[in-house]
């Protein structure tokens, strides 16, 4: 299959020079379509000095079909759901709007702008939100909170990785609409 | 009459059965009607005799309603000449087959492409950007050729039309692929990738997300459109041929004034100039060329008189659960003592509740030993002791009894339109039959299929004459109204009656004579019926007249 030459290639490169902040090993050596990014709290951001694991699946059609992409740690966010699923809403990640050209580093890179710069207009969290956009204050302490919480110690993928995996087939949850009917 | 004409006659009327029913069937010739007219004129010359029966029992002054009566193989010819008095509910429109629709979009295609000196294929996305509004796109394009450009996804440089190439020492950016003489391509933002992964790409985009006229280029970021050209040049024929009907279907979509004709398996598209916020005020009947008839408002079969809004209220209520428990509230009472619902289900009025043994008068719900000597035969409903239950009781009775009233008449009229195909088919059975029996010919004994039309198209009228009729407030108005639902129920019933009558009776001339002019009768009525209502409608009478669409 074509797709696996790519994702050698990708494996590859990325873990040559991996972007900004993350590590990246594979969920086991015999599978590479499952990627375990270690991701730190961007600094500047509500999330600085926090450890997140990311789940990067890639689909046996990819990279005709998006990567399905979910935080293992529980991450208080707009764009993430606050539960164990971690599911991500970014528009590149959307079946309509992705480019079989995009790279997974794309993807990372967006995922780590969106910890830097979240987008209340396209939520998942509704209510967390409206919080960022009325209570930044509020916001921020919550995030930390979160990040104290959940972020501290070392990262595993154990518990999140079969619900990040179930998330995989409800990755629809990830899309606009989607969020929106699940945040009200 | 030969047999050979009699069965090319036959074809004829076969053909031009679609055309029996719709209300305006001259504006129907449309481009798709070129062909069918000209097979009609071809084979006309065996019709003289139909028409003669035809015009027997007409006289000049029903010309204006004749178009239902007969489906008329000659429509097209001889009712150009006679200028028909156009009714209020009639709305023009046009039916396209599959090759119509190619057509027009062709030809839009190629005066962009002439007036702009663009290239075809480019021509077809700018005017898909545009929603097919040529107009705007001139103007626009003269305006500012370079957005207009980049916002419908074109590029601005003018290279040669993309092909196939092999590249030394290329390497495929999706795949990674980079062995010799791999064979790619690019369109012209330059963007190139292998010919595998276009192709895998593209029918990715058609086949699982039935895109076609917004598949842009796979390079990330860019937002260039493939063009028909292109995608021609990399996959199978048929993914091009589902490609092309997803192209055709956009352009159906885009355009307000035109809708998919929803029958099973039709292709054909129906343009009427209608306007949604003109709903309330018409009801835009139109008829496709395989002889559906349905409503360009809503889609739904033909509901003419009543307004698209009024049906969808209808049909909401009759599908409701809630007159279920309007049906409970009417027909049963609730024990004084306690409380459980009771049906009285025959037997006199002294009723016992079988739960608590609590003795009652079902007419003043009243204690029965307060009766005295009047058993059986109440009549005390002076008596305070029942009176708010039954009024509570009335009005629920009343509201229920009014809904009921129209809701079977609807029903009723709805099932013997379900039956439809049934009669359809048991009259063709019949005129078969009756032309062996008699020594009547195939032609002469069309008068059955007109009748049964009649009788289809009747009927579904008069159904929703009850869905509509339930929404109107009492006046002078409802008052015609309900007139001519009349007329038209008796003239339909007694044709009903007419036409179920055994062939041995059918065979009697005088029994064709009558069932000729009945149908007409019954037709008339009809157009009679819709046009008034059209008219009230059209004036906003009826706006004011329809009491639960203001409620």
């Amino acid at each position: 299959m074509a797709s696996q030459k790519r994702i050698s290639k990708e494996l590859a490169d990325c873990s040559a020079s991996p972007p900004a902040g993350m590590s990246i090993t594979l969920a086991s050596d015999s599978d590479v379509h499952k990627w375990h990014i270690t991701l730190d709290g961007p600094v500047g951001s509500a999330y600085a000095g926090g450890r997140f694991g990311l789940i990067v699946s890639l689909p046996t059609d990819y990279p005709f079909k998006p990567p399905v992409v979910t935080f293992a740690t529980r991450i208080y966010h707009p764009n993430v759901t606050n539960d164990a699923t971690g599911a991500i809403c970014l528009g590149l990640l959307k079946p309509e709007q992705w480019k079989p050209s995009t790279r997974v580093q794309s993807v990372l890179e967006a995922v780590r702008a969106l910890l830097v710069e979240p987008n209340p207009d396209d939520p998942l969290e509704s209510r967390i939100a409206d919080e960022y956009r009325a209570n930044r204050a509020e916001f921020n302490r919550n995030a930390r909170a979160y990040v104290n919480k959940y972020a501290t110690g070392p990262v595993t993928f154990s518990s999140a990785a079969a619900a990040g995996s179930a998330a995989g087939s409800g990755s629809g949850s990830g899309d606009a609409t989607g969020g929106k009917a699940q945040g009200s | 009459m030969s047999s050979t004409a009699a069965t090319s006659n036959k074809r004829i009327i076969a053909s031009a059965g679609p055309e029996a029913a719709p209300p305006t069937p001259v504006t129907t010739a449309s481009n798709g009607m070129d062909s069918e007219d000209d097979f009609m004129s071809a084979v006309s010359s065996g019709d003289d005799i139909q028409d003669d029966s035809d015009n027997d029992d007409m006289s000049g002054a029903d010309d204006d309603f004749d178009f239902d009566d007969e489906p008329d193989p000659d429509l097209g010819i001889h009712k150009d000449i006679m200028q028909r008095k156009k009714v209020a509910y009639d709305i023009s429109f046009k039916v396209y087959e599959p090759a119509d629709i190619q057509k027009q979009q062709d030809v839009l295609i190629d005066e962009v492409n002439m007036i702009l000196d663009i290239s075809k294929e480019e021509a077809a996305i700018l005017l898909r950007y545009f929603r097919w509004n040529k107009e705007r796109l001139i103007e626009d394009y003269m305006d500012k050729p370079r957005q207009v450009l980049e916002a419908a996804g074109l590029a601005q440089v003018s290279a040669s039309p993309p092909k196939l190439e092999v590249i030394p020492g290329f390497m495929c950016d999706i795949c990674c692929e980079d062995e010799e003489g791999l064979q790619t391509f690019a369109i012209k933002c330059g963007h190139r990738y292998c010919a595998d992964c276009y192709r895998h790409y593209l029918s990715q985009k058609i086949k699982e997300e039935g895109e076609a006229a917004r598949i842009q280029c796979p390079a990330d970021g860019c937002n260039l459109i493939i063009d028909a050209r292109s995608l021609d040049l990399l996959v199978t024929p048929e993914l091009r041929t589902r490609y092309h009907e997803l192209l055709n279907r956009t352009y159906v979509e885009d355009k307000d004034q035109l809708k998919w004709c929803p029958a099973p398996d039709c292709q054909n598209a129906i343009e009427c100039q209608v306007k949604k916020k003109d709903l309330d005020k018409v009801v835009p009947t139109v008829s496709c060329l395989c002889s559906h008839r349905f409503c360009f408002g809503c889609i739904l079969n033909d509901h003419q008189p009543a307004p698209c809004e009024l049906v969808k209220r209808w049909l909401k209520k009759c599908a409701d659960d809630s007159e279920t428990a309007n049906w409970i509230s009417a027909n049963t009472k609730e024990c004084p003592k306690c409380n459980s619902t009771i049906e009285k289900n025959g037997g006199c009025n002294h009723m016992t509740c079988r739960k608590c043994k609590h003795e009652f008068c079902w007419m003043c719900m009243g204690l029965w030993s307060e009766h005295g000597t009047s058993w059986y035969n109440c009549n005390r409903f002076e008596e305070k002791s029942g009176t708010e239950a039954r009024d509570a009781q009335a009005k629920s009775r009343v509201s229920l009894e009014r809904y009921l009233h129209y809701y079977n008449r609807y029903a009723n009229h709805e099932q013997s339109a379900r039956l439809d195909k049934d009669i359809y088919h048991k009259t063709e059975k019949k005129m078969v039959q009756l032309q062996r029996d008699s020594k009547m010919s195939w032609i002469e004994v069309q008068y059955l299929n007109s009748a049964s039309q009649a009788l289809q198209t009747c009927r579904q009228t008069l159904m929703w004459t009850y869905a509509f009729a339930f929404y109107l407030a009492r006046n002078n108005q409802t008052e015609m109204f309900e007139d001519n639902q009349k007329d038209l129920e008796m003239a339909v019933e007694s044709l009903s009656e007419m036409f179920e009558k055994p062939v041995a009776e059918l065979q009697d001339p005088k029994l064709k004579v009558e069932i000729m002019d009945k149908t007409s009768y019954c037709n008339k009525r009809r157009v009679i019926l819709l046009d008034d209502t059209a008219q009230n409608l059209a004036e906003g009478k009826g706006d004011r007249n329809l009491l639960a669409l203001a409620l």
